[in-house]
């Protein structure tokens, strides 16, 4: 199956929950479980060409100008991680399932399990940097979703913010540390940049790339100091920390160390950061973890503390810790999903997690008993099971490494580290199962039914099996990720028992160590709780606080609920930036003769600065400014027609037409004046901010138009191919339905859209207190006596006929002379709101067959057919082709295929404009505005025999 | 001839702004209709100004006005019509909602800098 399809299935699959919730939560998991186990097989399919040492790639071009390209990989490490995320993702859908309550919402939850594995896929499978990065914060977008899942929990909230604030940034640091390893590899495909070893460690700049991914990586895989956030996402259903926190979400900084080991390993600044923050982290997290009182929470350092172990193995730099560091992410992995699985199953069973609460459940729950008690012991690294031997192997490696000349302190603190990891391991076994039974468990508790108990107990029996036989059940997996971290052809031999090596004593030491610490639990207990100890999540709040009062305080200046205040600041900022580059610019003085100035411009040019002068001045009474908005927009479009635009003009004028009926529609409900309400200073300054713009931008169209252009323009390309490849000889309509059509298609949509929101708003204040006070409303303003007289309906009723038909023809000829959809659509809609003003609107509305939602979306759908078409003739999207047509009685006239789109264009302008309108004359209904059952006040036709 | 566009530009965005700042939305709304003639006007120039060469292909003419700011400007008067009606309406809107027509955030709804959310503690 192809790399994209195994990463792209769970997130087809995340779209199953929401279309199928309604046929119950078992289709639901159905569904994700088949989306899943198909990926699984696909991806095991194959595992006999990974093992052979092949690569399988597959390529996209998505941008490559900024080299971001949809590559996929599969190669050992990603087969190995794509396993265990695939492998335990299906046992998680099954588990949780049971484990949901049937008030939770199960589909949304399913939703975002998808979601994640579909993003934990994508950065197990990328072969390009930029895609891991995008996989990368969809991890931390979904995983926030899935800990505060129980949105009603303000631990589920905090929780779940800390995880993104946390994961989010490191995120962002990585982002920059991937950049720059990209630009010293001159690539961003992961293959590239793995075989630019010496140059990426020879730049000046590896220090700072390795900086900034590590953190990327540590805060991923919580790492010392960022590991707070870990045992906080606790809060989260135990499914998701099963799965985040066993096999995928915190193990993605692990394969991002993995990943980059070939490139970045190796050197003393990789030894000494990564293996010293892991080994800080697997010791602190394993004391920590030894104190917890709730079983979740004990689960979670001891997560953090493994991370640590992994990662000081990854620290090491050798062939043989990276082998140790694969295995022990399988063994962690198996042993760690099953652990928290049985953590929710005494949850779920006996009513708390708290260990203190708990004891004795070993007769009462013997299934639960020996699931828990055998990944447990694995978790100590108790032999015959999976968790020793690459304990085994880690300490192993400990003791060969010297840590600054010392070459005691790794192995010794390593120890420590599993000391403390056998005391909480023996203690999740003994103070839950063992001891005397109680009476005063929350729940009666019992063991689960077997949907719950399946999923840990075959990740139990995998760890029995890789135990006993290691090199059976999991050398392969090992031999083939190690090949693919390491770059080398290691053969790792996994075996339980090599000799009484120091490795082995080690062990020992460890084990007694733990039992020892354990007995003495209860002391050491009261020891710890006397001692002062940070909290991190007090501090992180600190933190968070202190960041927000810096911005609030930087925007409450800007923004404190004025917007005149705000715009302000804008304009400003927007001047000096102006003034700043035009300084900064090198202009070198006007380059272009001036046009001459003829008679009629300038009395155009005299009414229009007088009208926008008497605009300020007069704006308080509102009427009048809309007739001098109707003034200055004539002035505007007669400017396009003697600046060559006639399309603009036509566009203009039809534009300004509906824009003063809409405004004038508007008006009817708000106050007919506006007050003074500025105090003479305040006004004084926004005058001065009003013209310094002015000077601004008036200033700067002066230079632009007196400089000849830059770089030479493209005009020269749409004129000459306008008519060869569009068909057209009006190049401004060929540019937009052919040329740029896409663009279009994206303006047309934007503007239905403008549409159904005017509409969707209108809805609600209609429903709300608004539409309460609209049924009450008294016009403030004298009424019409005669509302529809019969004059104005008369001559509306004869113009429509001829307004349809100019439409028609300035659509028809749009192509090839001034003209199309667009002014067509305003032309016709304007017909149509004359027959409105005359008649009432629900007069008129009752005789429009069409509602105008359907001719936006016709519009649109006219548009994108005409441009799916391109497709079928092997064109790319909207590419379009023409032909001439003579039909009897008319003259020979051409029908393009673009017409098609520009027909989408004028549905949509048609069905958008009288959309807006319609919204408001709903508005002007609800107000008690009567409707009329005649066309007309007095119709002459009613009058029998008045003759 | 582009000194009369330059300074009807200026004058537009002048009055423009001038009313944008001004507290009621009418005159805001006014106020961007102002400003939407003036950048469309300036887009227009970029492409400089030419008269009587419009961009209709006809054989025997060999200059045309530039079609690409056109083609631009086109749209955006367009879709400026839609802002427009949007804008109205959210002005109409509040304006029935809250019983006036003020731009401006009421006093009473700005948040005192003292009870502001915890960024760690969201209680109700």
């Amino acid at each position: 199956m192809s790399p994209a399809l195994i990463a792209a299935l769970p997130f087809i699959g995340a779209l199953l929950p929401g279309l199928l919730i309604r046929s119950g939560r078992d289709v639901a998991a159905m569904c994700c479980g088949t989306a899943t186990f198909v990926a699984l097989l696909g991806l095991c399919l194959h595992i006999p060409a990974v093992m052979a040492g092949e690569v399988i790639t597959e390529s996209f071009d998505w941008l490559p100008s900024l080299g971001l390209n949809a590559n996929f990989r599969i190669d050992g490490l990603g087969l190995l991680f794509g396993i265990l995320i695939l492998g335990i993702g299906l046992l998680i859908i099954t588990y949780a399932r049971f484990y949901l309550s049937r008030n939770d919402p199960v589909g949304v939850f399913y939703t975002y399990l998808m979601l994640f594995q579909g993003a934990m896929m994508g950065i197990v499978l990328s072969d390009n940097i930029l895609l891991l990065l995008v996989f990368w914060e969809l991890t931390s977008l979904s995983s926030f979703l899935l800990i505060g899942y129980w949105k009603h929990l303000p631990e589920g909230r905090q929780g779940a913010r800390m995880a993104l604030t946390v994961t989010g940034l490191g995120g962002l640091a990585m982002i920059a540390g991937m950049l720059i390893l990209g630009n010293i590899a001159g690539s961003y495909e992961i293959s590239d940049i793995l075989n630019a070893r010496e140059a990426i460690q020879a730049s000046p700049l590896y220090l700072p790339a390795l900086l900034l991914i590590l953190l990327g990586a540590f805060t991923k895989s919580a790492q010392f100091p960022f590991h707070f956030w870990l045992p906080h996402a606790m809060a989260a259903p135990t499914p998701v920390s099963a799965y985040l926190h066993s096999a995928t979400m915190v193990k993605a900084g692990l394969f991002l160390m993995a990943r980059l080991w070939p490139v970045l390993s190796g050197t003393p600044e990789w030894f000494y950061i990564v293996a010293t923050t892991g080994l800080v982290t697997m010791v602190l997290g394993a004391f920590i973890g030894m104190f917890r009182d709730d079983l979740k929470s004990l689960l979670a350092y001891s997560t953090v503390s493994h991370l640590g172990l992994i990662t000081m193995l990854l620290g090491f730099g050798t062939e043989a810790a990276a082998v140790a560091a694969v295995f022990h992410i399988i063994n962690h992995a198996t042993f760690k999903a099953a652990l928290f699985m049985t953590a929710g199953i005494i949850d779920h069973e006996a009513g708390t997690r708290s260990i203190n609460r708990l004891g004795g459940l070993r007769k009462l729950m013997p299934i639960t008993f020996v699931i828990g008690t055998i990944a447990a012991l694995s978790m100590a690294g108790i032999p015959p099971l999976n968790g020793f031997i690459s304990k085994e192997m880690m300490l192993d490696e400990a003791t060969r490494t010297v840590w600054n000349g010392n070459s005691s302190l790794m192995f010794v603190m390593a120890t420590v580290g599993a000391i403390f990891s056998v005391c909480y391991s023996l203690r999740f076994v003994w103070h839950v199962f063992f001891g005397s039974e109680r009476d005063d468990y929350p729940h009666k508790p019992h063991d689960p039914g077997f949907g719950l108990w399946v999923g840990p107990a075959i990740l139990t029996v995998l760890v029995v099996l890789i135990g006993l036989m290691p090199q059976t059940f999991a050398g392969w997996l090992v031999e083939a990720s190690a090949s693919a971290v390491t770059g080398g052809h290691p053969h790792p031999h996994l075996a339980l028992w090599h000799g009484m090596n120091t490795a082995l004593k080690l062990s020992i030491v460890a084990t007694l160590g733990g039992a020892l610490l354990l007995v003495l639990h209860p002391r050491l207990l009261a020891i710890r709780n006397s001692l002062w100890r940070p909290d991190a999540k007090v501090i992180f709040d600190g933190i968070t606080q202190v960041a927000l009062n810096l911005s609030y305080r930087l925007t409450d200046r800007f923004t404190n609920g004025s917007m005149a205040r705000a715009f302000a600041a804008f304009a400003m900022t927007v001047l000096l930036c102006g003034f700043w580059a035009f300084s900064t610019g090198g202009y070198s003085g006007a380059t272009r003769p001036m046009l001459p100035v003829t008679a009629i411009p300038l009395i155009g040019w005299f009414l229009l600065m007088v009208a926008t002068g008497c605009m300020v001045a007069f704006h308080r009474q509102r009427l009048l400014a809309l007739v001098l908005v109707g003034i200055i927009g004539l002035i505007v479009s007669c400017c396009f027609v003697y600046l060559s635009a006639p399309d603009l003009a036509l566009t203009q004028l039809s534009v300004e037409v509906v824009t003063v009926v809409l405004l004038l529609l508007a008006l009817n409900f708000l106050p007919k004046r506006t007050q003074r309400e500025s105090r003479d200073g305040k006004r004084g300054f926004d005058a001065f901010i009003a013209a310094m713009l002015g000077l601004g931008f008036g200033g700067l169209s002066y230079v632009v138009m007196r400089t000849d252009f830059a770089l030479p323009s493209i005009a020269g390309y749409m004129l000459e191919h306008s008519y060869k490849l569009g068909g057209g000889h009006n190049v401004v309509n060929v540019i937009l339905v052919d040329f740029r059509g896409y663009d279009t298609f994206g303006e047309i949509t934007v503007l239905g859209i403008a549409a159904l929101a005017i509409f969707a708003l209108t809805e609600t204040l209609l429903a709300g207190a608004s539409g309460r006070r609209l049924r009450n409303w008294t016009y403030d303003s004298r009424r019409a006596g005669a509302r529809h007289p019969l004059l104005m309906v008369v001559v509306t009723r004869m113009i429509l006929p001829i307004s349809l038909v100019v439409g028609l023809y300035i659509f028809l000829r749009g192509h090839n002379l001034p003209g199309g959809g667009f002014v067509a659509g305003l032309v016709v809609a304007i017909a149509l709101v004359s027959q409105y003003m005359a008649s009432g609107f629900a007069w008129a509305q009752d005789r429009t067959p069409i509602p105008y939602h359907s001719l936006i979306g016709a519009g649109v759908i006219a548009a994108g057919i005409t441009g799916i078409g391109a497709w079928f003739a092997g064109y790319p999207f909207l590419t379009s082709t023409y032909g001439y047509v003579k039909l009897p009685g008319i003259e020979e006239f051409e029908l393009a295929s673009a017409m098609g789109f520009d027909l989408g264009v004028f549905l949509c302008v048609v069905g958008a404009v009288m959309l807006a309108l319609n919204s408001l004359s709903r508005i002007a209904r609800q107000a008690g505005e009567t409707v009329n059952a005649e066309p007309m006040d007095i119709n002459p036709s009613k009058f029998k025999g008045g003759r | 001839m582009e000194l009369l566009l330059s300074s009807a530009i200026g004058m537009l965005t002048a009055a423009g702004t001038y009313l944008i700042l001004r507290r009621r939305s009418f005159a805001v709304v006014l106020g961007t209709t102002m400003l939407s003639y003036a950048i469309n006007l300036f887009l227009f120039s970029t492409g400089r100004l030419v008269v009587n060469q419009p961009p209709i292909i006809e054989s025997g003419v060999t200059s045309y006005t530039d079609p690409i700011p056109q083609a631009l400007v086109l749209t955006a008067i367009v879709i400026s019509f839609g802002m427009t009606a949007v804008t109205v309406m959210m002005a109409l809107g509040a304006f029935l909602e809250g019983g006036d027509d003020r731009v401006d955030m009421p006093r009473a709804d700005r948040q005192p800098e003292t009870s502001r959310i915890d960024a760690g503690d969201d209680h109700p």
